[in-house]
């Protein structure tokens, strides 16, 4: 199949895919932020029973409830890309999606059909308390829901807890435990989390600020910010923390991705960090030479990368051309030795499953056994997915696309920790009806807030190509072998689709904020 | 009244009362019957569900997909 595949199949299954999770991507977080926000400004109403805040609840709750109606089943379309595109890889990754999956539409369905219609609906027909705990479990259901699939989406970026079955070509899970609570995935979750509640903060600030700027609704809106200015401050500190944590993460599993977000490409112990910089294109598409500066320009932060990769100002960082060419003296093998052992994994699972169709017993018994042996699996299968590429360079994500993107996001989200704590600063003092600057600065970050999301899905996603499953699968061997010309017929479909339903979503929402807070 | 008329009474009214998701409800029912009858119906068949019959088959063809490459290193 391999052979004969036609590539633009799997560039154009890829841009299907990254187009749908992107706008995928542009609702879940508003409905994983501005749930708890909503509980919050709930519960003040709960406690002082003051009906101002139950005013500014019904009205968030409003968007919300837009933002969750139109998103709803979006991600539903990726499951069928795994069907139809990436047939190959739905089957492979097997159980270990399966199980996630499955409890995460459980959880979604029951927890948000129930607890969701009381909340929209049950104002004055349920108790207050009853309310306030539908809010409250609106909030953590649709947070529990992202879990399972950030959960497989982690196993993905680091595949753990599953046994390989060459009989079913199937990965069976071994233990639920270490997929679910694997490090990766913890720290996935919380950082995908707290972008999503960074998000429902600058939202509430955003149109608080178009309100203010109006001269409408003035106490609302302060009221408001000040609670979105608490719950951003916390959640951005939070956003950086976690980040941290991903970028450990990233540098223990996945050392090619770290140096593209860094744009390192010869490793060194006291690795710098890149502050700002410029790419140079020519330099980086040149590998003939191994010149370890691709930088046009550059700013620098000695022992930076060190430090955002290993807590350790003198680690050492490997860079692109040392992932390639290996590093024997620190137990690292070259991409060369990694392709022969992928290929060795490959052609042991061919001669097994052409002993078993000649009905060769012993023979495919012993191929089994050498297949499935520690040792095997350990230094052979562990490459399964490298057998798969000629040459090591083919092993190099976008770099310029990853280091951009990486950098966007640091940027951004330091960006949003400043714009909080003068928000709360600004509330605090009484002044945030002085300061116009500030209204068209809480604005422009809405847009931001979102670059700075997709921005980060960019660095996960771009940074581990050309890996589906690092390390197991390339995108070359995932895909389905269709003709390309059914997947750019689908592609338009959904730009058009999804336009026209991202455009429905803002007018109407724009709409519904012109209206503003009912008296 | 019971408790699964109480139930649909609640849903029903509360669809009833909303006053601000006609146009929603409208893109969400659009969406939905394009995902649905038109996207899964027609262009999204489940490529191993819709050309094999059993597992084994599926497993089958999977491996030869995965297993089929140029092994010489040329």
């Amino acid at each position: 199949m391999i052979e004969t595949l036609d590539l633009s199949t799997v560039d154009w299954s890829r841009a299907q895919f990254a187009l749908t999770a992107m706008y995928h991507w542009l609702f879940v977080p508003l409905t994983l932020g501005i749930t708890f926000l909503l509980a919050i400004m709930e519960t003040i109403y709960y406690k002082t029973g003051n009906e101002k805040w139950k005013k500014a609840t019904i009205f968030w709750m409003k968007l919300f409830g837009i933002n969750f109606a139109i998103g709803v089943s979006t991600g539903i379309i990726l499951e069928f890309e795994f069907g139809t595109n990436w047939s190959n890889y739905s089957w492979f990754v097997g159980d270990i999606f399966g199980a996630p999956l499955a409890i995460e539409g459980m959880l979604a369905f029951f927890m948000e059909s129930t607890f969701i219609a009381v909340m929209f609906f049950g104002w004055n027909k349920v108790s207050k308390g009853y309310h306030l705990a539908a809010t409250w479990l609106t909030a953590i259901g649709a947070n529990l829901s992202a879990l399972w699939i950030l959960i497989a989406n982690a196993w993905m970026q680091n595949p753990v807890g599953m046994q390989f079955n060459p009989d079913t070509a199937r990965n069976e899970m071994v233990n639920f435990w270490d997929v679910a609570l694997s490090p990766m995935a913890a720290n996935k979750v919380v950082h995908t989390i707290g972008s999503g509640l960074v998000t429902g903060s600058i939202f509430i600030l955003g149109i608080s600020c178009w309100f203010l700027l109006r001269k409408r609704e003035i106490g609302f809106a302060k009221r408001s910010i000040l609670v979105a200015s608490i719950f951003g401050l916390i959640s951005s500190l939070f956003l950086a923390a976690t980040g941290d944590g991903s970028g450990q993460m990233v540098a223990k599993h996945q050392p090619m991705k770290f140096a593209a977000m860094e744009g390192l490409y010869r490793g060194q112990e006291g690795a710098p960090l890149i502050a700002l910089g410029v790419l140079s294109n020519d330099k980086v598409k040149d590998h003939s030479t191994r010149d370890a500066d691709k930088f046009a320009f550059k700013l620098e932060i000695p022992k930076g990368g060190s430090m955002l990769a290993f807590h350790d100002a003198n680690a050492y960082v490997p860079g692109v051309y040392d992932i390639l060419d290996g590093v024997p003296e620190r137990g690292m093998l070259s991409t060369t030795e990694k392709i022969e052992r992928g290929r060795e994994a490959i052609l042991t699972l061919k001669e097994y499953k052409k002993a078993k169709r000649s009905k060769k017993t012993e023979e495919a018994a012993v191929l089994r056994d050498k297949f499935m042996s520690k040792s095997f699996q350990e230094n052979y299968f562990k490459y399964f997915g490298y057998g798969y590429f000629k040459n090591p360079e083919d092993i190099i994500p976008n770099v310029p696309l990853v280091f951009y993107s990486f950098h966007i996001m640091v940027a951004l989200g330091s960006f949003f920790i400043v714009l909080f704590g003068l928000a709360l600063f600004l509330s605090l003092k009484g002044q945030i009806t002085k300061h116009k600057w500030f209204y068209y600065l809480s604005l422009l970050s809405l847009p931001l807030v979102y670059v700075a999301g997709e921005a980060g899905w960019v660095v996960a996603e771009v940074g581990r190509q050309p890996w589906v499953i690092q390390d197991l699968m390339p995108t070359i061997a995932a895909v389905t072998n269709i003709d390309s010309s059914a997947v750019v017929v689908t592609f338009c479909l959904f730009a058009i689709v999804f336009t026209f339903l991202l455009i429905a979503e803002i007018m109407i929402m724009v709409k519904q904020i012109k209206i503003g807070p009912k008296q | 009244m019971n408790i699964f008329k109480r139930v649909f009474q609640f849903y029903y009214q509360g669809f009833k009362s909303m006053t601000w998701g006609k146009q929603a409800w409208a893109v969400i029912l659009v969406k939905l019957f394009v995902m649905f009858f038109v996207l899964k119906l027609f262009f999204f068949p489940n490529k191993l569900n819709t050309e094999f019959t059993t597992d084994q088959e599926r497993s089958s063809h999977v491996i030869d997909n995965l297993t089929n490459i140029q092994t010489d290193n040329k």
